[in-house]
């Protein structure tokens, strides 16, 4: 259960969040708006890369302002921009590294890594080098390297920017196969289906908070 | 480096321990420095290519390193031999392409995971004047992962001033180059953070 209590952030003067309340059980949650809504900065408070100026938030009722570590191993994190989330690299070495402190030994963290790959679509690509795969199989690997750790939620901030529209159901159907709870950030709205809930975000405000049909109807009046 | 990565493979080269190899690797380039003889160095080249050999390096690989060379030889024996005379440039020259060509194999046989951790090892007895053995190691992974990384950022900013007609303008070049590059620590710095790397354990 992620809680926002109050939370609202500000850059100096330029208030890009402002009085989000909310409480979100529901196992499908998008947080949609256009750009600029604030709808990224509420994401990355959810495991502390952003500290609210105001309010809190509360995972499982841990703070990530204070307990940072404890709420990103319960949080994983998947950005737009697979290129800056590989940090190894071979597809299999970045899923190991995600792993260096679980105790297990170097073996088993090579063979966890292969079997995470193979179960999402990249098996066969434990040895190749990162850089040179698709769009799509980066992010198929971002995602991997998140999912080796087991988290209970999974936050993704527009996964499918930079992927064709294969790549990007694909992932997007990939999401829907997933334990975790996933917090989606995105403004395309083809992704919604089957969403329990959408949070829609207009300059810094919660502007509608409901099922898509009607959320979406009140991001299209929004957009004009 | 010439921007290649590790590839799989089953030879003894590939099997050989990391920390060795980069021992290795620093011994050999450390004696071509001492050698003068284009006759000895010619020989230390030898014993490299026989090198690429065992490990089944692939020919496009090998090509690709060769083109890089000729190049990089053709330019420095051009001005070291305007210099220095003919006999010097190419003692020069053989001392960069058996440094190079090794620098190269040590890549494609070794697993930066494999040198991370044999780093790691290394460090591990300084650990007591506060070095922390896991930084160092991440850290040469990342200055590893960083260059295919700067490369790409470089060739895009390339075409995106080729296609505005600023090919040969230094500001077209430099400053985007500079704004992605910083753009992309942050982001790096996020990802790493998310990862627990931050975390102290």
């Amino acid at each position: 259960m992620i809680e926002f209590e109050g939370v609202g952030h500000r850059y100096g003067d330029r208030v890009v969040l402002s009085g989000v309340d909310l409480r979100v059980p529901e196992r499908r949650v998008a947080f949609v708006g256009s750009n600029g809504s604030g709808k990224s900065t509420l994401a990355r408070t959810v495991n502390g890369l952003i500290r609210p100026t105001a309010g809190r938030v509360l995972v499982d009722g841990l703070d990530p302002a204070r307990d940072g570590r404890a709420v990103r191993r319960r949080v994983g994190f998947v950005f737009a921009n697979p290129d800056s989330q590989i940090v190894m690299p071979t597809a299999g070495e970045d899923v190991a590294f995600s792993l260096r402190r679980s105790g297990m030994s170097k073996r088993e963290r090579t063979e966890r890594s292969i079997e995470v790959l193979a179960e999402h679509g990249l098996g066969g690509y434990a040895d190749h080098p990162a850089h040179l795969l698709s769009d799509g199989q980066k992010q198929l690997l971002a995602l991997c390297s998140m999912l080796v750790l087991e988290p209970a939620v999974l936050v993704c901030d527009e996964p499918t920017t930079l992927l064709d529209l294969r790549n990007k159901r694909r992932f997007v159907e990939l999401l829907h196969t997933l334990d975790q709870q996933v917090v989606m950030v995105t403004h395309d709205l083809d992704l919604l289906t089957g969403f329990d809930r959408v949070i829609v975000l207009d300059a810094g405000r919660v502007v509608a908070d409901d099922a898509p049909g009607p959320a979406l109807r009140r991001y299209r009046e929004l957009a004009g | 480096m010439t921007g290649g990565w590790y590839e799989p493979g089953t030879s003894p080269l590939h099997r050989a321990p990391a920390g060795a190899k980069l021992l290795a690797l620093l011994a050999l380039a450390a004696t071509v420095l001492t050698l003068h003889s284009p006759l000895l160095l010619g020989g230390v080249c030898a014993v490299i290519a026989l090198g690429y050999a065992s490990a089944r390096v692939t020919p496009r690989r090998c090509l690709r390193l060769a083109v890089t060379l000729t190049l990089l030889v053709a330019f420095v024996f051009t001005i070291q031999g305007l210099l220095l005379g003919p006999a010097a440039a190419l003692t020069i020259c053989l001392r960069l392409v058996a440094a190079f060509s090794a620098a190269e194999l040590f890549t494609v046989t070794t697993r930066v995971d494999a040198v991370v951790s044999a780093v790691e090892n290394a460090m591990r007895p300084l650990r007591r004047f506060g070095v922390r053995p896991d930084r160092v190691g991440l850290t040469v992974g990342l200055t590893l992962q960083a260059i295919a990384a700067l490369s790409s950022i470089a060739a895009e900013v390339r075409q995106a001033a080729i296609a505005r007609n600023a090919g040969f303008s230094v500001k077209a070049l430099v400053v985007p180059f500079l704004i992605r590059t910083l753009r992309h620590s942050d982001e790096l710095g996020q990802a790493l953070t998310v990862r627990g790397v931050d975390d102290r354990p």
